[in-house]
């Protein structure tokens, strides 16, 4: 018998029916789309954007045990699959067998990782029948040289990744994603991210950079200067259709047409985070106490954070525009990211830091309090693998790429298909 | 198609949403967003009914709505969501 709950519920107003998909994944869903899962905060790199100010261990992460029982929940919930990333998840001890625990539940797994342990023995497993092709692995890469690279991700890092990649392709495996975080950098190379994509097999996907985690310190160094978002935009529309993009840059649409997918902030409404303590976060980029709804080793599990925590129960009521409702492109833009927003002390409701309608530079001109991190798990010290960027900054820093919610189309009664894209890993 | 049989694909699996249903491919790992819950009911009924107009009527959906669902289903063959039938298929019901 259970314990009357202490707080009355937060109750929805009663849900409109019919509407655009857009309109409804606002509402939320029973179950998220886009489910990032972080397995540890542990790395063996610190690249200088991490969004999760990754690096060391934390004690309370996740058992073995746990582990297996958030697997078993998802499959009870029909998540179809995870974004397994981290810190890098592929030091875990029990990395591989928590990737197979989950493929034999019926949990598909799209993995991040910088290629540490991305063996030639590793791939033949992960091309083999065991995955069943419910397998899917990313490769971060923030450069297309290793000069580039190097310089946020850490020393080596780059040849990593090709080395990974390399093992990948001779192994069978196909169809590898290479990821990228766009950055200011890097925006002069998409043409030879593409090329090294048509070297390897493996596909493309460019991702927006998000003032998160360590990424707030780097952030307006790195982040892309106007005339770069409009060479971003144009380069998506004229060569991205193979390309995928998690939906992230649908604050773009304000150029114009708007880019392919779902246009919409998906978190605590068709996306989520949970970290390696189980705790569960509104979006990967949002990994702040302001957006913790809560952990999932309480009673209820993972399941009463998702359908039943006040925090997503307020993401979920209809929003305001805000400054953003007499915009012309507010309808497909939505005001954009609403980590980006919070992490660069911009009010929720306004315009996107990186506006491209200019109202985020006047906005971030203006009067605001960049708020304080809530966690952070880098590495105390300097280390040998410490990128050069860093090296330049006083505060520390470590890995992952990810990004953001949906892809979809809209036809009559049905559908679109998508490929997995239109997530946040 | 009206008059053919078919059902849904072994390899997928339907969540229930508020909105209609997310239906999984596992083999090509395509998502699908049904958009409507009649149309989820169209899509359950297929593989119990002779034909795929049998399910239409059966899920209550009127005859000047079938074109429509029609588009919809072929839309749902084209990424293996549903497959038509082979004659050793029996329908259940
Ligand atoms: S990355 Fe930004 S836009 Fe995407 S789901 Fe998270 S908060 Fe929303
Ligand atoms: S004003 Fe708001 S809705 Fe308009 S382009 Fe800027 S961020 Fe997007």
């Amino acid at each position: 018998m259970t314990i009357a709950p202490e707080r009355p519920p937060v109750t929805a107003a009663p849900r409109p029916t019919g509407g655009s998909l857009v309109e409804q994944f606002e509402l939320g869903l029973d179950a998220p789309i886009c489910l990032t899962w972080e397995l540890t905060y542990a790395c063996n790199l610190e690249c200088a954007h991490c969004l999760s100010s990754s690096g060391r261990r934390d004690p309370d992460e996740l058992t073995t045990e746990q582990a297996e029982a958030v697997i078993d929940e998802l499959q009870r919930m029909q998540v179809f699959y995870v974004n397994i990333g981290g810190g890098e998840p592929t030091i875990r001890p029990d990395f591989w067998h928590l990737l197979q625990y989950a493929v034999d539940h019926q949990v598909g797994v799209k993995f991040s990782t910088n290629g540490v342990r991305l063996t030639p023995e590793r791939a033949a497993f992960l091309a083999g029948p065991s995955c069943a092709g419910y397998v899917d692995v990313q490769i971060s890469l923030d450069g297309a040289t290793a000069e580039v690279n190097d310089y946020v991700r850490g020393p080596g890092s780059y040849d990593m990744a090709l080395t990974a990649l390399q093992n990948l392709q001779d192994a069978g495996f196909t169809d590898a994603k290479i990821s990228v975080v766009c950055t200011r950098q890097n925006i002069g190379q998409l043409d030879e991210f593409q090329a090294l994509a048509d070297r390897f097999g493996a596909t493309l996907r460019l991702t927006r950079l998000r003032p998160s985690g360590r990424g707030a310190d780097v952030w307006d160094e790195l982040h892309p200067l106007p005339h770069q978002q409009r060479e971003l935009y144009d380069w998506l529309m004229a060569k991205g259709d193979g390309v995928l993009t998690g939906d992230s840059f649908f604050h773009l649409a304000a150029f114009g047409e708007a880019l392919p997918g779902l246009n919409l902030c998906g978190a605590g409404r068709v996306v989520c985070l949970i970290d390696p303590v189980g705790d569960v976060y509104a979006c990967p980029f949002a990994i702040h106490e302001e957006f913790l709804a809560g952990n999932l080793l309480a009673e209820g599990g993972f399941k009463k954070v998702w359908q039943e925590s006040d925090l997503f129960t307020e993401l979920r009521s209809p929003q305001t525009g805000g400054a953003c409702a007499k915009c012309t492109f507010y309808d497909t833009c939505r005001g954009g990211c609403m980590a980006a927003k919070f992490f660069t002390g911009l009010p929720l409701d306004g315009p996107d830091p990186e506006c491209v309608q200019g109202y985020g530079e006047q906005a971030l001109a203006g009067d605001r309090t960049i708020p304080s991190s809530s966690q952070d798990h880098s590495k105390a010290g300097p280390t040998r693998n410490q990128p050069v960027m860093l090296k330049l900054m006083t505060r520390p820093p470590t890995s992952a790429c990810a990004e953001s919610p949906l892809a979809g189309f809209e036809p009559a009664l049905s559908s679109g298909a998508h490929d997995q894209k239109g997530c946040c890993s | 198609m009206l008059d053919e049989a078919w059902t849904l694909s072994p390899a997928v699996a339907l969540r229930l949403e508020p909105f209609g249903a997310l239906a999984y491919h596992f083999g090509n790992r395509k998502l699908t967003f049904l958009k409507r819950p009649e149309l989820v009911t169209v899509v359950r009924a297929l593989g119990e009914q002779p034909d795929v107009r049998s399910a239409l009527v059966a899920a209550g959906i009127p005859d000047a709505q079938h074109p429509a669902y029609a588009d919809a289903l072929a839309g749902l063959a084209r990424t293996d969501m549903i497959r038509p039938r082979t004659s050793e298929q029996e329908a259940v019901a």
